[in-house]
């Protein structure tokens, strides 16, 4: 999984466009979310066109990043742009607020109530093991989603049986809709923590290419234990006025907002 | 009128009696051996809820969740996604109860074909008291879209739907219950999803029962035909009873409860009964609440023109609700509820506290002479 300077070069250029979409499609929506989807644009382009093997499987836990997956998704090739762009949230869209289970073809779940995306990869990580399948099952989970009991539940399991073919990013950015993470619900020492729970952890900066390609390798050569990449990223990363504040969450950018957000990005 | 064909013979003499969990448990080791995508899953009561004959004979297919129900639902809708087919077993106090909106979200909404066994429903539970109890899992799985529920009558029964959910592709709540009860039907009896079967067919009232208490609404309704098996065995299982917790108010939107101490003895009922004169009670086995069979209750009540509807349930929004929604639009019909009485249990024997809260064969008989 070796990156070329040309390759990373190349997807640092592929997520500066799905960030300008993500802009443009909350603000056609008029709704949802924005930090997250923006801090999780570098993870989810190396995840589609680097890191993915044609079996691999993922699932999303902290459903309401969803606008990142589509706009990732529609560069991928799995729907159009122009649907993409336009439908977000729109009455009859495949493009629901909280994504819909298989309303486009890599969507394995339904997610939004938070902690359950992860129990459902575990259990498709648990059947593949079952089988002797081959494939790495994903999960995408956000740090105030560790709040939900349901996560350590699901951790635990996936340590009991050894689910190494179970890679989950998590979100570290820090904040939730109330606020920052450690005045909510402190999760430090988190590493420590999933370390606790029998997990091989492996702490990155999100929004290096190379950090997150060379995660993602490591975990794949792990055995014995599922691996938790904890990727700290800048909530709203990329739009100077949305960076780190927990106040951009959970609103969409209006139309004034996203003209100065996209020229930053188009910089 | 007369009772169906395919009835235990010995329905009023000493039946034999088995629990429905025990149906489960050997649905389970037969699904799983016709079919090797069955998988089953439980949260740390593998002998309560009789997975353990699976997990001894497919280890390999057997998962531990230990006490996690909301992970356990998830875990099954990632598995099922996969291609298994998951039963997720547990006490229905804590699946549907506990992981309710991991049930809706993640197994509802995400049509994952995963079958929740709901393990120790009822009242009839007993010692282990109102918290485990469950009696409000019909209303909160049969709202939920895309969701089937199976309530079976008996062991056999519970067997026949656990095969049935098998074979059957989407999400399935199956509801069972702890106690022995008395086996209703055979081998034999047909079964089909969706079906509701007429035990006992009648034209002065529509007795409409769900899970083991069908065999209270039989019993009732031989009672009235004077049936002398049927009366020797209600004088044998009730010979006296005095009291009744009871709503104040069945009708309306004011279900304030109040607890209201009633005199009655199996044999005062019985004269009461036979002042009105003969009744002839049409009995419906109504093993799947959702979707329900309304050809046939609608048929049925259009015969009739009165309903009685039997569930070891909260009578708000389990049977006695689909019941009603369903002849409102169709056939609007009084409808008297007999199950529990808007409010929660306590400690107690199965059978003391199915009387006490009014859900026996005398209280269905009490609701006749009360109509």
């Amino acid at each position: 999984m070796h990156l070329t300077d040309k390759k990373r070069a190349a997807l640092e250029k592929k997520a500066n466009e799905i960030r300008q979409d993500i802009i443009r499609m909350l603000a056609e929506a008029g709704s949802g979310h924005s930090a997250g989807p923006l801090g999780m644009a570098d993870i989810f382009t190396a995840l589609y066109f680097h890191i993915l093997n044609r079996d691999d499987r993922v699932f999303l836990s902290n459903g309401h990043i969803c606008p990142v997956w589509y706009a990732t998704l529609a560069h991928a090739g799995y729907l159009p742009r122009a649907e993409a762009l336009g439908t977000l949230r729109k009455l009859g869209s495949r493009l629901q607020g909280h994504p819909h289970r298989g309303s486009l073809a890599p969507i394995l779940n339904p997610s939004g109530p938070l902690g359950q995306g992860i129990s459902q990869a575990v259990g498709c990580a648990l059947a593949a093991q079952m089988d002797g399948k081959k494939f790495e099952t994903f999960c995408l989970m956000s740090d105030g989603e560790q709040d939900e009991g349901q996560t350590w539940e699901a951790y635990l399991f996936a340590a009991k049986y050894k689910l190494h073919n179970l890679t989950i990013i998590i979100d570290r950015n820090n904040i939730q809709i109330d606020g920052v993470t450690e005045d909510i619900m402190p999760l430090e020492p988190f590493a420590d923590k999933l370390r606790a729970f029998g997990w091989h952890v492996i702490e990155i900066d999100g929004h290096n290419m190379e950090h997150i390609v060379d995660a993602c390798g490591a975990a794949k050569a792990v055995y014995e234990k599922p691996v938790a990449i904890i990727a700290h990223t800048i909530p709203g990363k990329g739009v100077s006025f949305m960076e780190c504040k927990y106040e951009w969450h959970g609103k969409p950018p209006s139309k004034e907002e996203a003209v100065a957000a996209l020229k930053e990005l188009q910089k | 009128m007369a009772l169906a064909k395919h009835l235990n013979p010995n329905l009023f003499k000493n039946p034999e009696m088995a629990p429905t969990r025990n149906g489960y448990g050997e649905g389970l080791v037969e699904a799983g051996t016709k079919n090797k995508n069955v998988v089953v899953l439980c949260c740390d009561l593998v002998e309560s809820t009789r997975s353990l004959g699976f997990a001894k004979k497919f280890p390999e297919r057997f998962i531990e969740m230990g006490v996690a129900e909301q992970n356990m639902a998830g875990v099954a809708a990632g598995m099922a996604g996969y291609g298994k087919i998951p039963f997720a077993s547990s006490y229905a106090v804590f699946s549907p109860g506990r992981n309710w909106d991991q049930t809706r979200v993640s197994i509802a909404y995400g049509e994952q074909n995963v079958k929740i066994a709901g393990a120790h429903a009822g009242i009839s539970v007993g010692p282990d008291g109102a918290t485990h109890q469950a009696l409000e899992d019909l209303a909160i799985m049969r709202v939920l879209p895309n969701m089937l529920v199976l309530s079976p009558c008996d062991m056999l029964e519970t067997k026949k739907a656990t095969l049935a959910a098998a074979a059957y592709k989407g999400p399935v709540y199956l509801r069972f219950a702890r106690e022995k009860t008395p086996v209703i039907t055979t081998a034999k009896s047909p079964f089909q999803i969706g079906k509701a079967q007429v035990l006992r067919t009648g034209k002065d009232v529509s007795i409409v029962a769900t899970g083991p208490l069908v065999y209270e609404a039989l019993l009732a309704a031989e009672c009235l035909a004077g049936n002398k098996d049927a009366i020797a065995t209600l004088f044998a299982r009730y010979p006296k009873i005095t009291a009744r917790v009871k709503t104040s108010k069945l009708h309306g939107h004011s279900m304030a409860r109040s607890k209201v101490t009633i005199a009655w003895s199996p044999a005062k009922i019985f004269a009461l009964l036979k002042q009105r004169g003969p009744m002839d009670a049409e009995v419906i086995n109504c093993h799947t609440i959702k979707p329900l069979d309304i050809k046939t209750l609608v048929i049925s009540a259009k015969k009739t023109g009165l309903v009685i509807t039997v569930e070891e349930h909260q009578i708000n929004g389990g049977l006695r609700g689909a019941v009603a929604e369903a002849l409102s639009l169709f056939h609007p019909t009084r409808i008297i509820p007999v199950g529990m009485p808007d409010s929660f249990g306590e400690s107690g024997e199965p059978m003391e506290l199915l009387e006490k809260y009014g859900m026996t064969a005398p209280w269905i008989l009490q609701a006749l002479v009360n109509r």
